[in-house]
């Protein structure tokens, strides 16, 4: 399925979950977050919340700054 | 540091008085070195898109010298985004501090009062410890602490210009009457700057440019450091009243005839 991930079309695999993603694309859940169609999903859910087509993430991290 | 002069913020103790932003430096070991020599014990980071392609993350740096991260909400134009960018923070760091910013526009890059007093009101109830990057407005100041912020971070002058302390009036006013910290955030271009700034009576400084883009940051983080500590000292020692005509400090009486 495709999901819309930091702006881009993405292909993930069906039923992956957030913090599969995460990992995927951050190599750890460490200073990362994730907010799905404008909500901020909150980190206990990750392992848990199934992405579904079409929906769009973004995937934030800490960078330098301030 | 000293243990008689505590810098607490929201009941935890911080080791030094200079905040530092991670913004602008050239490289990460540039981070890393700041760190060494100003002993900076908290340091602010924005949140953006995950990059796959960078290497190194600047949360490394600040764990591996045991400094605290204070996120910001830097770019954020409104309270709906800046509220969502806190959230995400506080997943992400796992940590309910946030550096709340709410920009106007970019090229004053100045605070929007309303919206930054709407975004602290939000999340204060959402149960973060705001530290509002605000203007130098005594009111404003007021209204963030009485929407129970921890702490309030008026601006010397715009972020990046190096103006120093533009109305340092209104600094004091801010500290006057202030009932948590106070952290001069924004404007500071060298170390006089940041002197002043405790001379006034602020709890800490909160820079970056001013390390960051310095032609030797290490040079001016050592600098920073040291002035921070020169006009806190200042501050507690009392300053001599100004005074328009001279006044000697060698004895009247006494004098040979010659």
């Amino acid at each position: 399925m495709n999901i819309e991930l930091n702006g881009t079309s993405t292909s993930v695999e069906d039923g992956t979950t957030l913090a599969a993603l995460i990992e995927q694309v951050a190599g750890s859940t460490r200073g990362s977050a994730a907010a799905v169609d404008g909500e901020v999903i909150p980190r206990s859910a990750w392992p848990t919340f199934e992405l579904s087509p079409g929906q769009s993430v973004e995937l934030i991290t800490a960078v330098q700054g301030g | 540091m000293d243990s008689e002069d505590p810098f607490v913020i929201d009941g935890v103790e911080l080791s030094s008085r200079l905040i530092l932003g991670t913004g602008g430096a050239p490289s990460l070991q540039v981070i890393d070195d700041v760190l060494a020599v100003s002993n900076s014990a908290m340091c602010t980071v924005a949140m953006r898109r995950i990059d796959p392609a960078t290497s190194g993350s600047v949360l490394d740096v600040l764990d591996k010298r045991g400094v605290r991260v204070l996120p910001n909400t830097a770019g954020c134009r409104t309270a709906h985004e800046a509220v969502r960018t806190a959230q995400l923070a506080r997943e992400a760091l796992e940590i309910d501090w946030v550096k709340l910013e709410v920009i106007a526009d970019e090229r004053t890059l100045l605070p929007d009062p309303i919206e930054l007093l709407d975004a602290a009101q939000t999340l204060v109830a959402q149960g973060f410890r705001v530290l509002p990057y605000t203007n130098d407005d005594p009111v404003l100041a007021r209204r963030l602490q009485q929407a129970g912020c921890v702490a309030v971070m008026p601006l010397g002058s715009p972020i990046g210009t190096g103006l120093g302390i533009a109305n340092p009036h209104n600094i004091e006013l801010i500290v006057g009457e202030a009932q948590v910290p106070v952290i001069l955030d924004a404007g500071i271009g060298t170390a006089s700057d940041a002197a002043l700034a405790m001379e006034l009576g602020c709890d800490g400084v909160l820079l970056a440019s001013a390390v960051t883009r310095a032609q030797d940051p290490v040079r001016m983080a050592e600098a920073m450091a040291l002035a921070v500590r020169a006009g806190r000292l200042a501050r507690l020692a009392g300053r001599i009243p100004r005074r328009h005509h001279a006044h000697a400090s060698s004895p009247t009486e006494g004098m040979a005839v010659l």
